[in-house]
Order: structure tokens, then C-alpha cells, then sequence
């Protein structure tokens, strides 16, 4: 029996603690080490030309995100560099976006960190203020790359405390995607897609006669979240007060954007409780007329076979036109010990894929780089282009550390109206008391 | 117990010391290479997270300012920023918890008696039902959101219905744990399995003799033979539905609202993607502490029966 009793007293033990010390163990697990500290960043390697490296030969290791059909486009663009520039070789690795975000912090304090990466734009400033990132206004100084190359919300997104963390790679908006054999269906021209709010829901009307829930309503991130801060612009309001003091969104030009998206449902132009992914698919098959998604979803529904479908600015709605959009920035990583030669080479490489994005905007993305967006060679891409014709509309969050955190808060609210569990006032009233408290710790966090 | 000591003490005065002086470190020298390991991977960690959890701590910034139990008061004053959240998450761990662990406790024990049968196919049964538990999490979670979506769904197809299966409660909750029961039973039943196997059939023979019915030998044999085997599955389901995450991470995402969020999908956003790992070290540690006290009870509750 004692021996029995203490055998169980282990394993309880070893139980209980195995427990706590799993949650313990994750948290910890990125720990160790403060981060390489001292101030970085290329400045001596400024003085070398931007477009040619003439130094040793040098490999730069580039880490993204690009798991999806954007991969090989980004391949072999760096094959092709690679090929053209036989002192440098770039080895890419991809990563989940979200084990990417994890990683990469990680592997800069370990001195393993790549040198050259991709990031949302949303993610710079927590990354320059967590010092994984290194400041790049040598390099556009010595690119001589301006605000007038690419647009001004997407230069300016990049820039933290006055100082240029990255270089715009793309930007990717929300476009009105529309099956064009569902809308001929209804009765309506599917080469004259709705530009107004009373056009819009005029043929979502229509469709209805048609039997047909014209456009499903997400509650969910992707593009609820995308759709509902499209409409807020639109009707003049902001999610957050320019220097991120306070949130923004459960204003009045919230309200009426997430009653927009509410009034869908119980208008009977989108069925309740829309799953994941599921209005894209209702979309593809047929069960809906319109859907408000990312550009990337051109590579999706040019693999639907059969599928006739067309793309156009999203519909205004409000006061005038805006758009949700993400950017793809390069960045460069810090290293423990500086390697002129590895930066002046990540510069040729960054300048180079940059005034090659075109190739990139073949896999469904819109190039930040005026010149190539303005290039007949874009025109040519029909659909980018009708969703890039939106780029002085786009709209960003405020470059503030942590600002990803609050942004959250609105998912929760999206969520509860558009599942009917709340009105819209209640939930983003909620959402951006939250919101507010998180910058408040934000702010002290980051000592802003 | 005093046998054993007396015992023991006979074997010492008759055995030459040197033996016994070798012996007695053989027990260390095996235990070593797990105890290296767990001091590395478990001790070291668990108190470091206690500490990580009197800060404010971003492994990344230069100041971890040091803020004592606010951590913790935090998550007890109603006005701040995480007791609420947090709260709801511990609301939905336990709802998942108490819903999910007397099937995982009970069906795979059918199971398993099922199985320990003599019949054509056993093997492939036993296979049948263990295969789901293979699978990722990733795997049947993706597989299970596109069958019960809502409105374009197999599932609500095949019943001509309109049941939120994924957006709303309670069936939101009826699916985390439909679907966990399917995919985790089998580990359990197989355990069962090992358990019934190992009751000697000397004791049925026994009960049979002294005229008990399949019920009565059941209750008399079979149960009472499983009862370690019992607390060892009801322990670790009870920690494995406590540490519920992927399911919810990716069928529902929360959803509605912050509902089926549990702790640690909470701790882990928190932690991982806020980088507040003081804050998320805090709500492990209560979260442990709450674990420890349900093992607790559930030891006793499985000893005082003997």
C-alpha cells in the first residue's frame, strides 16, 4: 500500500506539474537572450552603387510568407536574379505567415535571423520598435527612391519614429469579385458591374427576385473585418485617430458601415451564419453574385474551371470610394555583426525585385513601384489592374507598435453583429473600449 | 510495510556491503536521462515562467519592467483589460471540459469491451476505430469545418437543415466535442483495451463459479479491475480537454464573438502574437492551479471508492 501511495503521489505530481509547465514551456521557449542591442543599420555601405555589387561573393538568406500561389512567382523572380548576378546568391525560404512572425524575431536574437524579408505592412512598426528590423533610409536615399515612386499612404506606412523601416514591395486591396453567369441569371449586365451604393442594392434586389443571395455576409476576418473597415472609410470615418491615440471605429461612420453589412442579412441578400471561406465558395459555386476579397482570390478563381467571372473596384457605398489593403514591404533583419557587403548586396537585391514586380504582379498582385503600375505592361493585366485603378483610395493603419493587437478588437465586433448576437453600436462600442485600454498599455509598452 | 522493512533489513545484514554500496545508485543512474530532461524542459521552464510572470515582459525589449502580482490582480480586477477575456476563455475551457470528458470516458470503455470480444474483423475494427486519432488536428479540424458549414455544409445538406453548426451556440460547443470524441476515442479504448486484457480470467471464472451474471461480473470484476487504468485516462482526458486549442483555433475561431475561445487559444494570443508573456505566464499559472485542484479532487474521488 505505502508503496502504491507513493507511487500515485508522483505521478500526480509529475501531472500537475507537467500541466502548468506545457503553458510554461511555450511562453518560455522564445525567451532567452534581450535581443542583439546597440544601434545597427547600413550607413557606411550607403556610399556603395545601389545597383551593382561588385564586392565578394556573398549568399543572402530571404524569408516570406508566400505559401500560397504567390510562391513561385517569387521563386523564380530570385532564380532569375540569381542567374543575373553571379556574386550573390539568394536562398529563399518559406514559412506560414504566422510561424514566420514567431520565427523570425526568435532566430535575430539567436544571431541565426535571415537578412533580407517580407512583411506586412502592419507588422513593421512592432518589429523596428522590437529591434528585429533595421532602418533602410540610406537605402532609399541612395536608391533615390521617393514618396512620388510608389503612393503616399503606401511609402508612408513604412516609416516609424522618422525613420524608413521598409521598402514597399506591392499592395493587395479588396476587390468586388461577381460570378458574371449568376448575374446574367438575374437579369443584370455582367459586363456593367453596380459603382453605387443604389446600384449595388438595386441588383442585389434583383437577385433576390432571382432566388439568389446576392452577397454573403462574413463574419469573419477574411474579408468580414476587410469589408467592414472599406465601408467605414467610405462613409469618412477612420478606425483609429491618426497618431493611434485612441480608437476611432465605433463612431458614427462605423455604425453605419457594420449596419450596412448587418442590413444584408436581414434584407435577405445574404444567408445568416456564413461559415469560413464560405462566401467564397458560394461565389464559385454559383450560390452568390458578389464577394469583396483580397486580389489573391484572381489565382483562385482562375483554377475554377468553367468559371466566368469578372472583377471591379468595390462599389461605393458610402461617401466616397475607399478600399481595405495590405502591403508586402521588404525588410532587412539585424544581425550581430554588421557585413557591409551582405547589405550592399541586399540592396542591389531589393532594388532589382522591385523593378521587376511586374513579374510578381503576374501572380495577382498590384506593384507599389509607380512606374511599373502605370507601365503598359500592367494595363495589360486585366483584372490586377481594374483593382489597382483603387490605389489613391487605399487605406492603412497607423504605423504604431502594436497596433495589430488593437485592430483585433474590431474581428470580435465584426463578428458579433454580423451573427446577429449584438447591434452594431453595442459591439464596436465594446470593441474600441478594449482597444483603447490596449494602446493606453501599448503606448507604455513601447514608451510612446 | 514493516514486512518489507524487515525484510530489507535481513537482506543488509547477509549481503556483503560493497554489493549494495554499487546497487544503490543504479536506480539514479537510470532515472538520470529523464531526470535531465525534465529539470531542462519542465522545471527550469515552470519556474521561469513564474518569474516571466512578475513582469512585463517582451523577450525583445530592452526593459522587462518588474510589476509583482499586477499579473495576476490583473486578472481579478473586472475594470482591466484581460479579466474579462480571460474569464470568458476559462468559461469555455470548463464548458468544454465537463462536456467533453465523461463521453471520452465512457464510450471508448464500450468500445473497448466491444472489442475484446472474440469475432470475425476484430483487427480491422480495432483499427477502424483507433485510425481518426492519427490524424493532425489540422487535418480533421479543416475536414469537419467544410462538412457542417452552415450553409453550404454535407452535413446540414444531409439533414435538409439550417443548424449553425460552427457560428453558433450551443452548437458550436456540440461539434467541438462531437468532433473531439470521434477523433480522440480511440487512444482512450485502447488503453481500455490493454486494461481488460490484463485482468486475469481466473476472476471470471471465480464470479462465474459462484453463480454471478455478465452484469454482476462487470460490476464486480471488470470495473474494479480498470480502476487504474480508469484514473489514468480520466486524469489525462480531463488535462487534454483542459488544454483544448486547435479545434477551436480553426473550426470556429472563437467564434461567435469570443465564446468558444478557450484559455489556451487566449494565453496564446497573448503571448505569442501580443508578445504580453507576463500577462500570458499569469493566466498559465491560474490556469495550472485550477488543473492541479481538479487532479486533486479527482484522485481522491478515485481512491476513497477502494
Amino acid at each position: 500500500m505505502a508503496v502504491s501511495s507513493s507511487h500515485n503521489l508522483t505521478r500526480r505530481g509529475l501531472l500537475a506539474l507537467g500541466a502548468g509547465a506545457g503553458s510554461a514551456l511555450l511562453l518560455s521557449a522564445c525567451g532567452g537572450g534581450g535581443g542583439p542591442a546597440g544601434p545597427a543599420g547600413p550607413s557606411k555601405a550607403a556610399s556603395a552603387a545601389p545597383t551593382t555589387y561588385t564586392g565578394p561573393k556573398v549568399d543572402l538568406a530571404f524569408w516570406n510568407g508566400f505559401t500560397g500561389g504567390d510562391g513561385p512567382f517569387m521563386k523564380k523572380l530570385v532564380e532569375r536574379f540569381n542567374g543575373e548576378h553571379p556574386n550573390i546568391k539568394v536562398t529563399m525560404n518559406v514559412y506560414q505567415w504566422a510561424d514566420y512572425y514567431a520565427k523570425v524575431p526568435a532566430a535575430v536574437t539567436a544571431g541565426q535571423g535571415p537578412d533580407v524579408g517580407i512583411m506586412h505592412v502592419d507588422s513593421v512598426p512592432t518589429n523596428a520598435a522590437r529591434q528585429v528590423i533595421v532602418p533602410l533610409d540610406d537605402l532609399a536615399a541612395s536608391l533615390s527612391l521617393t514618396e512620388s515612386d510608389f503612393s503616399p499612404p503606401v511609402w508612408k506606412a513604412g516609416v516609424y519614429r522618422n525613420a524608413r523601416y521598409a521598402i514597399p514591395l506591392d499592395v493587395h486591396p479588396l476587390g468586388m469579385f461577381y460570378n458574371k453567369a449568376v448575374v446574367a441569371e438575374a437579369g443584370l449586365d455582367p459586363d456593367k458591374p453596380p459603382r453605387t451604393g443604389a446600384d449595388y442594392l438595386a441588383a442585389l434586389e434583383e437577385l433576390k427576385k432571382a432566388g439568389i443571395q446576392g452577397h454573403w455576409a462574413t463574419p469573419f476576418p477574411f474579408t468580414g473585418t476587410f469589408q467592414f473597415g472599406s465601408l467605414l472609410h467610405q462613409f469618412g470615418g477612420t478606425l483609429f485617430s491618426a497618431d493611434a491615440a485612441t480608437a476611432t471605429f465605433a463612431q458614427e461612420p462605423g455604425v453605419k458601415a457594420l449596419s450596412w453589412l448587418v442590413d444584408l442579412i436581414t434584407k435577405g441578400y445574404s444567408p445568416k451564419n456564413v461559415g469560413q471561406d464560405a462566401d467564397l465558395i458560394a461565389l464559385k459555386n454559383g450560390k452568390a453574385a458578389y464577394n469583396w476579397n483580397g486580389i489573391w482570390t484572381i489565382n483562385t478563381l482562375n483554377e475554377a474551371e468553367g468559371l466566368e467571372w469578372g472583377v471591379a473596384p468595390l462599389p461605393v457605398i458610402g461617401d466616397q470610394p475607399a478600399a481595405w489593403a495590405g502591403s508586402h514591404q521588404f525588410v532587412v533583419f539585424k544581425q550581430r555583426a554588421r557585413d557591409d557587403d551582405k547589405l550592399a548586396a541586399a540592396k542591389v537585391f531589393i532594388n532589382w525585385i522591385s523593378q521587376h514586380s511586374i513579374e510578381w504582379a503576374k501572380g495577382g498582385q498590384v506593384p507599389a513601384r509607380k512606374t511599373i503600375r502605370e507601365g503598359a505592361e500592367f494595363k495589360a493585366l486585366e483584372h490586377q489592374s481594374v483593382i489597382g485603378s483603387q490605389i489613391d483610395h487605399l487605406y492603412f493603419l497607423p504605423p504604431v507598435p502594436g497596433i495589430p493587437d488593437a485592430s483585433a478588437q474590431i474581428d470580435t465586433a465584426v463578428n458579433q453583429a454580423i451573427l446577429l448576437k449584438k447591434e452594431p453600436a453595442a459591439a464596436l462600442g465594446e470593441a474600441a473600449a478594449k482597444a483603447d485600454k490596449i494602446l493606453e498599455q501599448n503606448r507604455k509598452k513601447y514608451g510612446a | 510495510m514493516v514486512d518489507l522493512r524487515a525484510r530489507s533489513a535481513a537482506v543488509v545484514s547477509v549481503a556483503p556491503r560493497p554489493v549494495r554500496r554499487r546497487g544503490r545508485f543504479t536506480p539514479l543512474f537510470f532515472l538520470a536521462p529523464y531526470l535531465v530532461l525534465f529539470c531542462l524542459f519542465v522545471v527550469v521552464p515552470a519556474i521561469f515562467g513564474g518569474w516571466i510572470s512578475l513582469h512585463e515582459w517582451d523577450y525583445l525589449l530592452p526593459g522587462k519592467p518588474f510589476t509583482g502580482l499586477d499579473n495576476y490582480l490583473a486578472l481579478f480586477d473586472p475594470d482591466s483589460r484581460v479579466s474579462g477575456d480571460f474569464w470568458t476563455s476559462m468559461k469555455a475551457t470548463g464548458i468544454f471540459t465537463v462536456a467533453s470528458v465523461p463521453p471520452l470516458v465512457i464510450l471508448p470503455l464500450g468500445v473497448a469491451l466491444l472489442l475484446n470480444r472474440r469475432f470475425r474483423g476484430r483487427t480491422f475494427f480495432r483499427a477502424v476505430f483507433f485510425m481518426p486519432f492519427v490524424l493532425g488536428v489540422a487535418v480533421i479540424s479543416v475536414m469537419w469545418r467544410i462538412l457542417l458549414d452552415p450553409n453550404i455544409g454535407f452535413v446540414n445538406h444531409l439533414l435538409g437543415a439550417n443548424i449553425p453548426w460552427t457560428t453558433d451556440l450551443p452548437w458550436a460547443w456540440i461539434s467541438l466535442v462531437g468532433i473531439t470524441v470521434w477523433w480522440t476515442l480511440g487512444f482512450n479504448a485502447v488503453i481500455y483495451l490493454a486494461g481488460l486484457q490484463d485482468i486475469p480470467a481466473e476472476l471470471y471464472d471465480a464470479a462465474g463459479v459462484d453463480g454471478a451474471n455478465r452484469w454482476q461480473r462487470f460490476v464486480h470484476v471488470t470495473l474494479p479491475g480498470l480502476r487504474p487504468v480508469a484514473l489514468f485516462v480520466t486524469t489525462t482526458t480531463i488535462l487534454a480537454s483542459a488544454n483544448m486549442f486547435g479545434q477551436s483555433f480553426l473550426i470556429t475561431k472563437g467564434a461567435p464573438g469570443v465564446e468558444t475561445r478557450t484559455t489556451i487559444m487566449y494565453i496564446a494570443q497573448e503571448g505569442l502574437r501580443d508578445y504580453r508573456m507576463g500577462s500570458a505566464a499569469a493566466m498559465s499559472y491560474v490556469l495550472t492551479l485550477v488543473l492541479v485542484a481538479v487532479s486533486v479532487i479527482n484522485f481522491r474521488l478515485f481512491r476513497s471508492r477502494s
